[in-house]
């Protein structure tokens, strides 16, 4: 057995530098990060719009997203769950990878100045604007099985086969698709695991941004939460605007962890 | 090597098909056949086991932790919990836990998020991605196949408002897990070599796999 043991010394210091990360990481973000952003939400500059499109209740749909540009997603009338899925538009490999974001950030609760890695220790997005704070990465979107057992009988759409669509018409597989953020839909745990969804302060005009910090592919599926508590499938339409959005100097996303700070140090070298 | 504990009138080492000793921060894979039950044994406690499945005649369906939370409502991994697809079958269930928590929120250890994490310069440690990378290598597989896993024995706690914060491992010599397939899958590990984080008391350790043919 090739088995070293290290010294009760080295794992005491061990767990020292780990106490001291651990400390920073939770102590730090909270108090640099923002209020939700407001609502209504602000227009959008005409000048800055490059598109709009409207995701009908139930359907998907893929974009490209350059460096710089930015999504924002707007539930509309309310009720509605985005599912977002990404891939580096120049490497497919590289994807969203959520549990290195909640593990990365300490925690499963994103918001506004929060940012989303890739598996290459890359941001993605930076989260600009956020009203809600009401998103999950834990449990997944639709199925169709989850859909027949909620609406028996009902002819229904589900993100699975959404994101399966989106894959397959981007070249891509079911092997490409990464576990999903879901936006606008406040799911947290209990004391012992349990998921519960936890009715939103605001029902109507909730909107995100990210805001792409390198050049992606993105896919939206637009399907109620499987715990979305509202008994009869019926999404309502989403809007999402792509525009141009450059960081400001002193961008929050950037600096508000010492995470997020290697975060960018990695994107800065892959764009060097 | 700690005591060997039946879990079973018909299970004892002499009868196991399989038994597999895994050094410390090493990579393993094998075929678990439907019926068959696995062990995987935490020999010294206190180690994280990082864990994919796959459907053995067909790669691209694969362990999702998403879909096993979502199935199970919670967040935790722990006897009874049927292991899910990405297509939403069922592909193990665990039938024993001598320890009680197991996480499939804050996936594998990379040399990446190593960095971002813990600084620049935790970079070059061998990490459990690594692993995964040879190891799914071997089978035809690639990066693009490495998905959230379980960490076996790893405690993960998720409070109510979101925050989570990987903890001390509870696992003691000896402690173990049994999960029996419901489809031929391969098993793919990474003994995790993570020396920054408390998921292996800083200490990788060597761990067993065993496994049974079915009972019947
Ligand atoms: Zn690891």
């Amino acid at each position: 057995m090739m088995h070293v043991r290290r010294s009760p010394e080295e794992i005491s210091a061990n767990r020292q530098r780990y106490e001291e990360h651990q400390k920073k990481g939770l102590e730090f973000a909270p108090k640099a990060l923002p209020a939700p952003s407001p609502l209504p939400a602000p227009a959008i500059d005409a000048a800055a719009i490059i598109h709009q499109e409207t995701i009908p209740g139930g359907w998907y749909w893929s974009t490209a997203l350059k460096r710089g540009e930015a999504l924002r997603i707007d539930q509309g009338d309310g009720g509605s769950t985005v599912a977002l899925v990404a891939w580096n538009a120049a490497d497919t490999s590289e994807r969203l990878n959520l549990v290195d974001t909640v593990k990365v950030q300490w925690t499963t609760a994103l918001g506004k100045g929060r940012v989303i890695f890739s598996d290459m220790g890359r941001v993605m997005f930076s989260l600009i604007e956020d009203s809600s704070g009401a998103h999950d990465c834990l449990m997944g979107g639709s199925t169709a099985a989850s859909n027949a057992a909620k609406h028996p009988g009902a002819k229904t759409r589900n993100t699975r086969d959404n994101l399966v669509l989106v894959a397959g018409k981007l070249g891509l597989t079911r092997r490409d698709i990464p576990a999903i953020l879901n936006l606008f839909a406040p799911v947290r745990v209990d004391d012992e695991g349990g998921f519960h969804w936890r009715g939103k302060l605001s029902n109507s005009g909730d909107y995100a941004e990210l805001r792409a910090e390198m050049d992606m592919i993105v896919g939206l599926s637009n399907c109620p939460h499987p715990l979305d508590p509202d008994p009869v499938y019926a999404p309502k339409p989403v809007i999402v605007t792509r525009f141009r959005a450059a960081p400001a100097v002193d961008d929050l996303a950037r600096t508000a962890t010492a995470e997020a700070v290697r975060g960018f140090e990695n994107n800065a070298a892959m764009l060097a | 090597m700690t005591d060997f504990i039946k879990t079973s009138a018909s299970r004892s080492l002499e009868n196991a098909v399989q038994d597999h000793f895994i050094p410390a921060e090493a990579p393993w894979s094998g075929i678990v056949r439907k019926g068959q039950t696995i062990r995987i044994e935490d020999s010294h406690g206190q180690q994280a086991i990082d864990t994919l499945f796959y459907r053995a005649d067909d790669f691209g369906e694969r362990y999702s932790n998403q879909d096993t939370m979502r199935a199970q409502g919670g967040a935790y991994i722990g006897a009874g919990t049927k292991i899910v697809s990405n297509e939403g079958n069922v592909m193990l269930v665990m039938t024993a836990d001598s320890c009680g928590r197991h996480d499939t929120s804050a996936g594998a250890c990379s040399c990446e998020s190593n960095a971002v994490r813990f600084g620049h310069g935790t970079k070059y440690l061998h990490a459990c991605r690594d692993n995964f990378v040879l190891e799914v290598t071997r089978h035809g597989m690639s990066k693009r196949d490495i998905v959230p896993n379980i960490n076996f024995f790893m405690n993960v706690p998720i409070k109510p408002n979101g925050e989570m914060t990987i903890v001390d491992g509870i696992s003691a010599p000896g402690d173990y897990v049994e999960l029996v397939a419901e489809m031929d899958v391969l098993c793919v590990i990474s003994n995790c070599p993570q020396v920054n984080n408390p998921c292996n008391g800083f200490d990788p350790t060597p761990i067993r796999v065993l496994i049974w043919d079915g009972e019947d």
